[in-house]
């Protein structure tokens, strides 16, 4: 049966919801809360900040990540920055501006109040990362220096250098470190929740296995929170990180969460092109790139020539040609769409004929080397390491990449899940972005969900909850883990031909060709029957070698590519049902006559919510109301 | 067209942290130069599972050189060849065809081998647990620019926060000590205005750490600097040693 969700917006005007809403809450007397254990799966932005933020207010924390420590969790890769509405600059930003262009930038498929907040609490973040002594670039006077970011008119965004992601990262990191120091957070490393184990319709621990042994443990919380990442590599090749995956939250989605908006993936448009098959991810390069580079392919199809030996004539700058008035810095969603088209007009430059050339040649004659390289030459530099090329002499070649998933686990105001007790912090959940994410908001998104959100809304559960104690010898605890195993030695036995990686690939060829950058009813139904087809064999014919009692990555990746795979058919079943086109998701058939996206507010205005069932999956959808801006279409001609 | 390259590979093997390893040699007939290193090893992988044998276990996940959790010892040289790279970022066209490449994981008392080339780095974990930390609770915070920071020192931590705690410059160390590692975070908080009220129990409780992870002290080889993939000065040790010396006194 399809329901409609509630999110559970608090009353009141929309500046006025998260202070009626701490205003109104429960709390948990401080002495109350070490009798509370809660689970924290992830130590990336969100689930690293979540956790040391709850272990200074007294909770009774335990903390788990994949890797072999908390530092390594993959916010540790972000670039560019986080933004803050703080107004440094006086150039007139406030916080209704930063809402304003997140829920516009999201093409009007996010929730306004989730958002407002976001905007709120970005200015606590800064104020809390300086604190730790997060080295922010900074001005001679001493201040804060900001930059300028895509789908914004104001310099808001704070980096460090171009490790922004690893210095607030290393930051939430030590505070972390500090309270396992103190014994009020439990660490393990090297440990993959596998299960998440429900009693009395509540969640209530996690069975995880260790990674080095292969042993399964059991841990009870009062509450779990879920900050496990995107599930971008889905498409085999993206930008994630190799071990980032969907396993947690998946697991989590069939006991219970509904999974949102699965088919909104954001694809960004400069990344290093694929070399080979045996490429194994794929480089992003800064968008901030796009200010000085030229995009252009060859006017004709299979032209081989050098790019240097292209006269101007022959070359094609197409987002010059087609958005006059953006040019080259269209958003990311625009930017890639016609990289693709131009490459599928057999336009493409390089070795495979996937790429298109980004040219700082002009930027260089009217600035001179020193001043790009003083703006890029960082971006330079890893270019030449991993192609061999020298982008001041040849043009560079870029192409689209998988980057991040706006989707996820769906959430109340509270980041609650549907299954009570479950959290679910960070790009893990479906909620802040809507159907495409602006540069710089996902930082300020884990940390505003793990230092400032989640302290008052897991409080609120707490408090209003009767939490009996549970013991790990519950029959729900004995059953996830026998299931958990169950498939481990599945996996080990089937001993087929195919290795994990080339059931990844395939599935991921899938994907990105149906549910990448454009995406048909027909090719989507073909994916459905593709990916569908792919797990049945995955099942009969993949090769897993080794034991499970020792260290074994590939057994790791096989159970992560099962998941992978029953993922991969929601998405196309997703993006098959909402026949519109918004931010990332583009379907063909809904397009303005000049091929750009069109949305239909009056049918799709919500979140598709999607329930796991042993019949399969079930709609359900939240409304959003948008009661404090304008639906108004983008247009960037 | 991408040129094809046959590379010879001898590889340490270790079944567990108390098995006897040995090396394993094997070849890889289709490299090619655009791979990068672990993709290699990728290759070598699958072909082993094709062949019913187990993979090399290696650890890795960011794949462009900032996580820290590959690193290997190529050749004798941690990392490999190419100054300032992570091991994930290099790539194969920096060899020829019919190259061997020996491969071994990190080796350090403070650093025990799980398998093959994967070692377990939580020491590190515990010597920031240690002190490499400001005591901020969540909230606590004032407005970001009432801490001005002079623009130069503010450059300077961040050169030394770059650290990726990857390990390499234990293993580059003939004393296997965990100097650079640990100054690095010394020097970048003791660059800072935040956190000074607590930098004399910072230094010594990290150095004290140290020692009992069993890293060595320094010798100043500067094996460490040249291995670094971030490039970190060994100046950070000469803070962490005045730091330290400072605190001594009281």
């Amino acid at each position: 049966m399809s329901t409609v969700l509630d999110p559970k917006i608090p009353a009141g005007p929309l500046k006025e919801k998260w202070d009626n809403y701490k205003n109104t809450i429960k709390l948990v007397n401080p002495a109350n809360k070490r009798k509370h254990t809660v689970l924290v799966v992830g130590t990336g932005l969100a689930g690293g900040s979540a956790a040391a933020s709850l272990a200074e207010l007294g909770y009774n924390v335990k903390s788990f990540c994949i890797q072999d420590s908390p530092r390594r969790a993959h916010s540790i890769a972000a670039q560019g920055g986080i933004n803050a509405a703080k107004n440094y600059p006086n150039d007139g930003d406030t916080i209704w501006r930063l809402f304003y262009d997140t829920i516009k930038g999201g093409d009007y498929r996010s929730r306004e109040a989730n958002v407002y907040r976001l905007a709120q609490v970005s200015n606590n973040i800064i104020d809390q990362c300086v604190a730790q002594g997060v080295p922010f670039a900074r001005e001679y006077g001493g201040l804060l220096d900001n930059r300028s970011f895509g789908g914004a008119q104001v310099s808001r965004t704070f980096y460090a250098k171009g490790q922004t992601g690893q210095q607030l990262l290393l930051g939430a990191y030590q505070a972390m470190s500090r309270q396992i120091g103190a014994g009020n957070i439990e660490m393990f490393s090297r440990r993959e929740m596998l299960d998440l184990v429900v009693v009395d319709g509540k969640a209530r621990g996690i069975i995880t296995r260790n990674l080095v042994t292969g042993e399964y443990e059991r841990h009870v919380g009062d509450a779990v929170l879920l900050c496990t990442g995107g599930y971008g590599n889905v498409y085999y090749l993206s930008t994630n990180a190799k071990n980032s995956n969907v396993t947690a939250a998946w697991r989590c989605h069939k006991r219970g969460a509904y999974f949102a908006n699965p088919c909104y993936t954001q694809i960004h448009p400069t990344c290093i092109p694929v070399s080979g098959d045996y490429q194994s991810k794929l480089t992003l390069m800064s968008e901030s790139l796009r200010n000085d580079g030229r995009v252009w392919v060859p006017k004709k199809q299979g032209d081989t020539r050098r790019p240097q030996d292209i006269p101007e004539e022959d070359r094609d700058y197409y987002l010059e040609r087609k958005y006059p008035s953006f040019g080259n810095l269209v958003p990311r969603d625009v930017a890639s769409r016609n990289a693709k088209m131009a490459t599928d007009e057999g336009r493409g430059v390089g070795e495979t004929g996937l790429a298109v050339y980004l040219d700082f040649k002009d930027s260089i004659n009217r600035l001179g080397r020193d001043t790009i390289e003083a703006r890029y030459g960082n971006l330079f530099e890893m270019y030449e390491r991993i192609t061999g090329e020298n982008p001041y002499e040849v043009p560079m070649r870029i192409f689209p990449a998988v980057h991040y998933t706006m989707g996820g686990l769906w959430v109340d105001y509270e980041l609650q899940s549907t299954v009570p007790g479950l959290f679910v912090l960070g790009e893990a959940n479906f909620s802040d972005h809507g159907a495409n994410r602006l540069g710089a908001s996902a930082l300020m998104q884990g940390l505003a969900d793990g230092y400032f959100v989640i302290p008052y809304t897991l409080g609120n559960y707490i408090a209003n909850q009767s939490l009996p104690d549970v013991s790990t010898d519950a029959d729900a605890f004995g059953e996830a883990e026998s299931a958990a195993d169950a498939r481990i030695q599945k996996l080990l036995s089937v001993n087929g031909n195919k290795t994990v990686m080339e059931f990844h690939r395939e599935l991921g060829r899938i994907i990105w060709d149906q549910v990448g950058m454009s995406r048909t009813a027909g090719g989507l139904r073909q994916a459905i029957d593709q990916v569908s087809a792919l797990k049945e064999e995955f099942w009969q014919n993949v090769c897993v070698p080794g034991e499970p009692t020792t260290y074994n990555k590939n057994l790791e990746f096989a159970g992560r590519v099962a998941d992978f795979l029953e993922l991969g058919e929601l998405m196309a079943r997703d993006a098959l049902s909402r026949e519109e086109s918004c931010g990332g998701h583009f379907r063909e058939e809904y397009q303005t006559p000049e091929g750009e996206a069109l949305r239909n507010d009056d049918e799709f205005t919500h979140v598709s919510a999607w329930e796991h069932t042993a019949s399969g999956h079930v709609l359900h959808k939240e409304n959003l109301d948008f009661e404090n801006v304008q639906l108004t279409t983008r247009s960037y001609k | 067209m991408a040129h094809s390259m046959n590379i010879t590979l001898k590889v340490w093997r270790q079944a567990g942290p108390d098995a006897q390893g040995g090396f394993e040699t094997y070849s890889v007939p289709d490299a090619n130069e655009h791979m990068s290193f672990l993709e290699l090893l990728d290759v070598l992988n699958e072909q082993l599972i094709k062949e019913g044998k187990e993979p090399v276990e290696f650890d890795h996940d960011c794949r462009e050189g900032i996580c820290g959790s590959c690193g290997v010892v190529i050749d004798g040289v941690a990392h490999g060849p190419q100054q300032r790279t992570a091991c994930c970022q290099l790539h194969m066209r920096h060899y020829k065809d019919g190259d061997t490449i020996v491969i071994e994981p990190w080796r350090a008392e403070g650093f025990p081998i799980i398998k093959d080339l994967v070692v377990d780095r939580q020491a590190f974990d515990r010597i920031i647990a240690a002190g490499g930390y400001v005591s901020v609770n969540t909230g606590a915070a004032q407005d970001a620019n009432s801490i001005p920071i002079p623009k130069d020192d503010a450059d300077l931590a961040m050169d030394y926060a770059t650290c990726i705690g990857c390990g390499a410059c234990v293993a580059a160390c003939p004393n296997a000590s965990a100097s650079l590692f640990t100054a690095a975070k010394i020097a970048q908080l003791s660059l800072l205005p935040q956190g000074a009220p607590e930098r004399t129990m910072r230094v010594t409780n990290m150095v004290d750490q140290m020692a009992k992870e069993g890293f060595g002290d320094c010798s100043n080889h500067a094996e460490c600097e040249a291995v670094c993939p971030k490039g970190i000065s060994i100046s950070a040790i000469a803070t962490m040693r005045r730091e330290y010396m400072k605190a001594m006194r009281g």
